[in-house]
């Protein structure tokens, strides 16, 4: 589904990835561990499309097409979508129409055309209840005074509405109680299906009690070090990173 | 020529000049005190309308164009100015809209204009005004039922001599500012609202002055009253950019509002901006003001404003009656070379006066846009309250946004609160929506109309909808 090849990533000059090879089959789980300013942020921006960052070697395909050739809007419309650690805020405009825009643009695209109204509702709705979120979050402005807890909530509410064929989620727990982080990691697993892959970036294991990945990626200093399956994060909680860098070096 | 005969050429031109033909339709450019009595009698006025515009127009002789403003063009020569010209005679108009510029009729299609008003507004010969007229003559009636009256202040002026003497130019003086004393000498036409004690106007006053607003000419002069327990919610402009040959407009709009009375003034303005390098765009200079003369009174003042190549505005509210309230709602777009100074002014005099201010400014390619308020607390005004919100949105950057607050306070239990926010279109906000699959366009879109979402909610329902419209319009292109 994804392949990353040899990626080299440069921001304002420093290299930030150097040289970083990743497969992503449908149906499959990943996660990238690794300790902060490894780069790990910068791969799913990268593929997401983030502006600032200057690619200069390597190539990133989804299903045999250049990602890094398509506007953003066309990665989302292919089904690449990015959780933020940090979403941002957008006075004035009303969740519930960022949801509706974003899928009807997404379903446009896809030569599907809009979604009816009532669907539309009934659909997110459902999802909501999912998310343990209440409806009167659809009237708020997009994250405009949200605790963190409920700022990543609504990322997965995102992530369930749009149904994406590769869900990236950075950081996807930083900031939440144990609480909140049952609920998205629940929202997470809803979203494992066969024909979906789900990439999650963090700096912790404990996310991955809930979520465990199939696959588990040690990225140090802007290259994949070490790949293995779940019981590598429980390795890492024990030893920490400076371990893993000690065998590689 | 010796200067004695020059002078008396003069005289005896001021003297031979009131004979000027009649019959014409269109003033040679210039501007004299005969141009001043041709309008009147154009109008049929009666004397002492005359008298009014004369003493105007001395008066404006001796002041000078304010410098004050944020906004830079070439002096505007007066006498280069055609100050009376009739409509267009039919034979002489687009005969159909395949005629018209289809760049302009292509603006029309995005902003939904209905299309039996797409014709009016492009100026095309069209006959009678299409079904409109039949619509005004049901409106009149219903108006007429109520008392509400409804009129051209030329139709006012020979018919209701005893309100215009009463009211016109008692919120704004002749000689209040430059471009008002020129307003007050040779304005053609405009609006006269009157609603009558306890009545509340029976329908927004909109749709049928939309059409008719086509053909308003550049000295427009407005007057509404409301007497006292009336209301009434006025509607002013267009969405669509309309056809207009005259580069200088300087309206005059004065509003009064008598105990417990409300007037509600919303205007959307999009007059031609200039091409991509600022010429040929009408530069706007307007005085708006309202009078709360009343006790528990209440003017609001809500404005869109997106076209002009400069834009000089600043509606404001005096607040004499006690307990009365001032309320401002403001978006101004400026994008391409479009310069705007605009904000308001909130006069408290009386007590328990209240203040509202929520101006929104957005500015995108090369143009430049100021917010300029004014608070003045008077030593009687005890208890008074303002509260001024004002937020600049920049796009791009080449484009600037300044704001001037002035404050005046006279009495110490006055509150006062200003809040003021500048931000640039986030970058963060733009990838966060195009990361959900929306185009930059509707992204930008989406954001900007976000932003002016608290003054959007103040329009009624449909002038909301095409504002939105007017501004995606506006703002296309303005990113990337």
């Amino acid at each position: 589904m994804l392949q990353v090849k040899d990626l080299h990533v440069t921001v304002e000059g420093n290299e930030i990835l150097k040289g970083l090879t990743l497969t992503i089959n449908a149906g499959e789980v990943h996660a990238i561990m690794g300790p902060n300013g490894a780069g790990k942020s910068t791969l799913s921006a990268v593929i997401a499309g983030k502006d600032g960052y200057e690619v200069t070697q390597g190539t990133v395909t989804f299903e045999g097409k250049d990602v890094l050739e398509m506007e953003i809007e066309e990665r989302a419309q292919a089904g690449l979508l990015l959780g933020f650690q940090y979403p941002v805020e957008i006075p004035g405009v009303k969740n519930i129409y960022l949801l509706k825009s974003a899928l009807n643009a997404q379903r446009v695209a896809r030569g599907e055309g809009e979604m009816p109204a009532p669907e539309f509702m009934k659909l997110v709705k459902e999802k909501l209840g999912y998310m343990k979120m209440d409806a009167s979050f659809l009237q708020r402005a997009v994250n405009e005074g949200f605790s963190g807890g409920e700022k990543k909530r609504n990322e997965i509410l995102q992530m369930l509405v749009l149904q994406p064929k590769l869900a990236m989620l950075d950081e996807i727990d930083s900031g939440l109680d144990i609480d909140a982080m049952k609920v998205v990691a629940d929202g997470v697993n809803s979203l494992r299906a066969e024909d979906r892959a789900i990439l999650l970036v963090t700096h912790y294991q404990r996310l991955l009690d809930y979520i465990v990945p199939d696959q588990v990626h040690v990225l140090v200093d802007g290259r994949i070090v070490k790949t293995g399956d779940a019981e590598l994060a429980k390795q890492l909680e024990a030893n920490g990173y400076e371990g893993i860098e000690e065998s590689v070096a | 020529m010796a200067s004695e005969e020059m002078e008396q050429l003069v005289r005896r031109e001021y003297k031979d000049g009131f004979v000027t033909d009649i019959e014409s339709d269109t003033l040679p450019p210039g501007l004299d005190e005969n141009t001043i009595a041709f309008i009147s009698k154009k109008k049929g006025e009666p004397e002492w309308m005359l008298e009014w515009r004369l003493d105007a127009y001395r008066q404006w002789l001796k002041m000078e164009a304010p410098s004050w403003a944020h906004l830079d063009y070439p002096p505007i020569d007066y006498q280069s100015i055609s100050y009376f010209s009739a409509p267009k005679r039919p034979e002489d108009r687009p005969q159909s809209l395949d005629e018209v510029d289809p760049k302009l009729l292509e603006t029309y299609e995005k902003l939904g204009i209905p299309l039996h008003e797409r014709a009016a507004l492009a100026g095309v010969a069209v006959d009678a005004v299409f079904d409109s007229v039949s619509v005004a003559t049901t409106f009149k009636k219903q108006l007429g039922e109520a008392g509400v009256i409804f009129c051209s202040i030329s139709e006012a002026i020979r018919d209701y001599p005893e309100l215009i003497k009463q009211y016109l130019g008692t919120v704004v003086p002749v000689a209040d500012n430059y471009f008002a004393a020129l307003n007050s000498a040779v304005f053609t036409d405009g609006s006269f609202v009157f609603v009558p004690e306890g009545v509340t106007c029976p329908m927004e006053l909109s749709t049928y002055f939309r059409i008719n607003a086509a053909n308003t000419g550049q000295f427009e002069r407005t007057l509404i009253i409301c007497e006292s327990r009336a209301q009434v919610s006025y509607l002013e402009g267009c969405t669509a950019p309309m056809r207009d040959e005259n580069q200088l407009h300087a309206a005059v709009v004065e509003l009064v509002a008598l105990d417990d009375a409300y007037i509600k003034y919303s205007t959307v303005q999009n007059w031609y901006p200039g091409d991509e390098n600022g010429v040929g765009g009408i530069y706007n200079f307007v005085t708006k003001r309202g009078d709360c003369r009343g006790d528990r009174s209440r003017i609001s003042w809500t404005q869109v404003e997106t076209g002009s190549a400069i834009t000089w505005k600043y509606p404001s509210c005096v607040l004499r009656g006690k307990d009365s309230i001032g309320e401002f709602y403001s978006v101004a777009v400026t994008n391409g070379r479009q310069q705007a100074d605009t904000g308001t002014k909130m006069i408290h005099i009386g007590e328990g006066t209240r203040s509202y201010i929520v101006a929104k400014g957005i500015s995108a390619g090369r143009s430049d846009q100021s917010y300029r308020g004014l608070v003045k607390i008077g030593p009687r005004a005890k208890g008074a309250r303002n509260f001024t919100q004002c937020d600049s949105l920049l796009i791009g950057d080449k484009c600037g946004a300044h704001t001037f607050p002035y404050q005046e306070i006279g009495n110490s239990t006055a509150t006062i609160e200003h809040e003021a926010t500048t931000s640039k279109i986030g970058e963060d906000q733009l990838f966060y929506c195009q990361s959900r699959g929306i185009s930059e366009e509707d992204a930008v879109s989406m954001i900007v109309n976000g932003f002016c979402k608290d003054v959007f909610q103040e329009l009624p329902m449909e002038f909301a909808v095409e504002a939105e419209a007017l501004l995606n319009v506006t703002l296309e292109g303005a990113v990337g």
